[in-house]
């Protein structure tokens, strides 16, 4: 039940489809991972007319740009304590007259496709917050049935057929028995939607798999209350199986806080166990790596170049809201009141910000190297030394948390830049909101996978913050 | 105790080593397929010589394997009188190294072919009573007549064909051109007999046509080499027939599966030897074609895939080519899941990733032109082309030396001084023992393996 994809026809055969169809039930038209034609993308549509019309107020997060941002997680928040996100300083002005050419003004993309706007938008009529999170599982879940079923074409029941010739069957390898091209994989494409916290993850346009991954979760602090977690990971490219790292980096870290949240260990805390946890998860696979290996290359070094993946992770429990991360994915904050200033939570273990921190190179400098996005810090067996870095905030006002690799965060780089492309209603519809910032990145250029996860933060009801 | 009733049929692994990242617009394809056969419990790689467990051994069983062993009986084996003498001896050697229970036959080859042992078309299954007759049958071997090895080959097919036995080998031994048949009918004969059993063929002296000797053991998937000193051919002739006794397996294809619009530039073995297969494909069903390798003991060899696809965009993947190992069904035998190993095809923008080039393609690659430059710059020279010779021969030198190709290196320096072997500059030698380029010349589509 993606609310992604608002085609009313297969673009390859002209069938009819139904809303949530992830791949034509009668030529097997790979609904989102081939690149369709543009009127074919409503994450475009959906994307920038948001910003343009349905988001007066977004004006307002405008003002406040010439004066000092307010927050600016600037200084590395390595396992510190709590500190809160300071009322905002602007907050006299949060809302300053809706002022609507300054709003499309940041989003040039609406220009091109004014048209197709509105359709998307407006016409799915998506449901905020899907009732049926059961439907929102992995692709994999629901990919084999538009496939099998339905065929016309006569083969028998249960092949798939090709999505690429739609002509020969797919080998127990995933390749078409025909034209020998990769089908499309689980992996290529996932959502999740889990109440009231949802992720999408896209290989994008340039890569051909998808080396995010991420785990999203719900579970309950011992007084009831609770708590919901999101962790995105990027596989090291350079490395040896970068998608295995990073599943089961999220897997780990995952089932980690699932474990200690309910038994009362301090998120933070909890966080920094996750990341441990993911580490290890991730050097064990060079283990294995090694052993597979030996047989053919005695020189074979299990260490070198192993699985790697970076890591970052949030969880909203008891009115406190947790980042822990390790490499270049990040947070961000961005506050239901787009008057507010949005920011940065995590400080990226790159070359770049290493260089600013150290005062060597000005941040202009330092991105426009060559070297400015290689990590130095990252899971793995290869890697110096772990030190994970986990920061605790108590947000003064609600807001959603985007958690998103660096596929996502290349085309929406400052903290402003990202409010700009969440969408107002991002509390209340995060899977929907997710799709739009994986369709950002995408209608960017889409070079690298693109994982985002948008996990909302809702004020506690009074009272509910026992802390 | 070892359950005969298991088939024993080695079990085979494929590996594949390639770089699969084109660039935009890339089209073609190279693999290394590494095809690595274990035996089935029997003789775990070591030759065998005597008694053995194997099941061409087994008392009162039918055998598996058949060995034709074809003797050059022409005039000129009595010049020197020595060569017909460690013809004798060597044959008696290969026949003390067969197993018991395999089946055989001598054939004394000249410008017709006749069967010295056991005779009436039949195969003798070897045993101390038949081992010590067939030895005896060789003191009736004389040398006279002239050379017409179609005409040894044809017999020794209907030898190993009578009897139904899946492993059949012949070897051949030459001291002369076959000047008394037509190349045609050579062709021809080789023609016939491709597929139907292999033959390792072997020249002794000088006086041999190296192509023809070579002709002989590629298009029968056996091995060829050259005994310049016919005191060493017993030696040679009881490696040989360990090697072939090792065989456990039969008419092996290597099948390749291309996806449509695919076309396959070539398909050869590149070691233990270069062996061009590119040519030699039968159509096994829709886009699939069948290599044939010949038989297989414990050992691993090499073939090098080159494969050109339909362009696709960047971020796709596709399959290129599923390679197979085919093998003749082993009647009650269990051989397991076909082995099988996926070529593939990944379009990237990254140029670091699409640039590179596999190490192991790299070596074979290397060592097809070395195999090549060797014959191109002998042709060169025997055919007064001076220049020609001491640029390829000095190419070859270079490849040899930066490939770790010892053996090769080291017949080059008998045919060239080397100046500087890294960047190939060489001067031909004055002189040239005639064994020396034949053994060159012979040898020069041996490969090695990649440095470790």
């Amino acid at each position: 039940m993606s609310q992604m994809h608002q085609l009313s026809a297969c673009p390859g055969c002209e069938e009819p489809l139904e809303s949530g169809d992830l791949f034509c039930g009668v030529c097997g038209y790979d609904l989102s991972a081939v690149p369709p034609p543009p009127q074919d993308r409503p994450t475009i549509a959906v994307g920038s007319p948001a910003g343009g019309t349905a988001w007066p107020a977004a004006g307002g997060g405008r003002p406040p740009m010439g004066e000092p941002p307010a927050i600016r997680f600037d200084t590395p928040a390595t396992d510190s304590g709590d500190f809160e996100l300071p009322a905002p300083a602007p907050a006299p002005e949060p809302v300053p007259e809706p002022d609507p050419v300054p709003a499309s003004g940041p989003v040039p993309a609406s220009g091109p496709v004014p048209a197709s706007g509105p359709g998307p938008a407006s016409g799915p009529g998506p449901v905020p917050a899907s009732p049926e999170p059961a439907g929102q599982a992995p692709l994999g879940g629901s990919a084999p049935d538009p496939r099998a079923g339905g065929l016309t074409p006569a083969p028998p029941a249960g092949t798939r057929l090709c999505v690429a010739c739609r002509a020969g069957r797919v080998d127990p390898d995933g390749y078409c028995e025909n034209c020998g091209h990769a089908q499309p994989r689980e992996r290529d494409h996932m959502e999740e939607e889990l109440g009231s916290v949802a992720a999408v993850s896209d290989r994008g346009l340039r890569h051909h798999r998808n080396e995010d991954a991420f785990a999203v979760s719900s579970t309950a602090l011992p007084d009831g209350s609770p708590a919901v977690v999101a962790i995105v990971c990027d596989g090291v490219s350079s490395a040896t199986r970068p998608d295995e790292a990073s599943a089961a980096a999220a897997a780990a870290a995952n089932e980690s806080l699932l474990r200690a949240l309910p038994r009362g260990t301090h998120p933070q805390a909890a966080m920094h166990e996750a990341i441990v946890a993911a580490a290890a998860a991730v050097n064990a696979l060079a283990d294995d790596d090694g052993q597979g290996a030996t047989d053919h290359d005695p020189h074979h070094q299990p260490h070198r170049n192993a699985p790697a993946c970076t890591l970052v992770g949030a969880v909203v429990a008891g009115g406190l809201l947790v980042v822990g991360w390790v490499g270049d994915s990040r947070a961000y904050w961005v506050p239901d009141d787009r008057g507010a200033p949005p920011a940065r939570l995590t400080e990226d273990d790159s070359w770049a910000a290493q260089m600013v921190a150290a005062g060597l190179m000005n941040e202009a400098e330092a991105y426009a190297d060559e070297r400015a996005h290689a990590i130095t810090g990252w899971l793995g067996a290869d890697a110096y030394e772990l030190d994970p870095h986990t920061a605790a905030f108590k947000p003064d006002r609600p807001g959603v948390v985007v958690v998103c690799t660096d596929g996502l965060w290349n085309y929406a780089e400052g903290a402003r830049d990202m409010a700009r492309v969440v969408p107002p209603d991002a509390a209340d519809r995060p899977l929907h909101s997710a799709q739009v910032l994986v369709g950002h990145a995408l209608d960017g250029g889409g070079h690298d996978n693109v994982t985002v996860a948008v996990l909302p933060f809702a004020m506690a009801p009074e009272g509910a913050v026992s802390a | 105790m070892a359950n005969f009733s298991k088939s024993n049929v080695p079990r085979f692994s494929v590996e594949v080593y390639q770089n699969e990242y084109l660039p935009e617009g890339g089209r073609e394809v190279n693999a290394i397929v590494t095809v690595t056969s274990t035996g089935g419990g029997t003789t775990g790689g070591v030759p065998l010589a005597g008694a053995s467990l194997s099941p061409s051994s087994i008392p009162g069983r039918a055998p598996t394997a058949a060995v034709v062993i074809m003797v050059d009986c022409s005039g000129s084996m009595d010049y020197p009188p020595t060569k017909m003498r460690n013809a004798r001896d060597a044959t008696a050697a290969a026949i003390d190294t067969l197993r018991d229970g395999v089946a055989f036959a001598v054939v004394a080859g000249t410008h017709v072919a006749a069967e010295v042992y056991p005779g009436g078309g039949r195969l003798a299954i070897a045993d101390a009573r038949t081992r010590a007759q067939a030895k005896d049958a060789l003191r009736r071997l004389s040398a006279g007549g002239g050379t017409a090895i179609g005409t040894w080959l044809r017999l020794t097919d209907r030898l190993l064909n009578s009897a139904g036995v899946p492993i059949r080998h012949g070897i051949l031994l030459t001291d002369g051109r076959n000047e008394h048949e037509a190349p045609e009918d050579l062709r021809a004969a080789l023609d016939a007999c491709a597929g139907r059993f292999t033959c390792d063929a072997r020249g002794v002296g000088t006086d041999w046509e190296v192509k023809e000797v070579t002709a002989v053991a590629s298009a029968l998937l056996g091995t060829a080499d050259i005994v310049a000193d016919p005191a060493g051919l017993a030696a040679d002739f009881t490696r040989m027939m360990e090697n072939a006794m090792g065989k456990e397996v039969a008419d092996v294809a290597l099948r390749l599966w291309t996806p449509v619009g695919a076309e396959i530039v070539f398909v050869k073995q590149v070691a233990p030897a270069v062996e061009e297969l590119t040519d030699r494909r039968t159509e096994a069903g829709p886009r699939a074609g069948d290599y044939p390798t010949g038989s297989w003991g414990d050992e691993s060899r090499d073939y090098h895939v080159c494969v050109r696809v339909p362009q696709a965009g960047i971020g796709q993947e596709m399959l290129a080519a599923r390679v197979s190992l085919i093998l003749p069904d082993p009647a009650g035998g269990t051989a397991g899941p076909p082995a099988q190993g996926l070529v593939r095809a990944v379009w990237t923008e990254d140029m670091a990733a699409s640039t590179s080039i596999n190490p192991q393609v790299a070596h074979y690659t290397g060592q097809a032109e070395l195999a090549h430059v060797i014959q191109q710059g002998l042709d060169a020279r025997k055919s007064g082309d001076f220049d020609g010779a001491t640029a390829k021969l000095g190419r070859a030198v270079q490849l040899a030396a930066a490939s770790g190709n010892a053996d090769t290196a080291k017949l080059l320096s008998k045919v060239v001084d080397v100046v500087d072997a890294a960047t190939g500059t060489v001067r031909l030698k004055a002189k040239v023992a005639e064994a020396d380029e034949m053994t060159l010349e012979t040898r020069s589509t041996k490969t090695v393996r990649v440095k470790k």
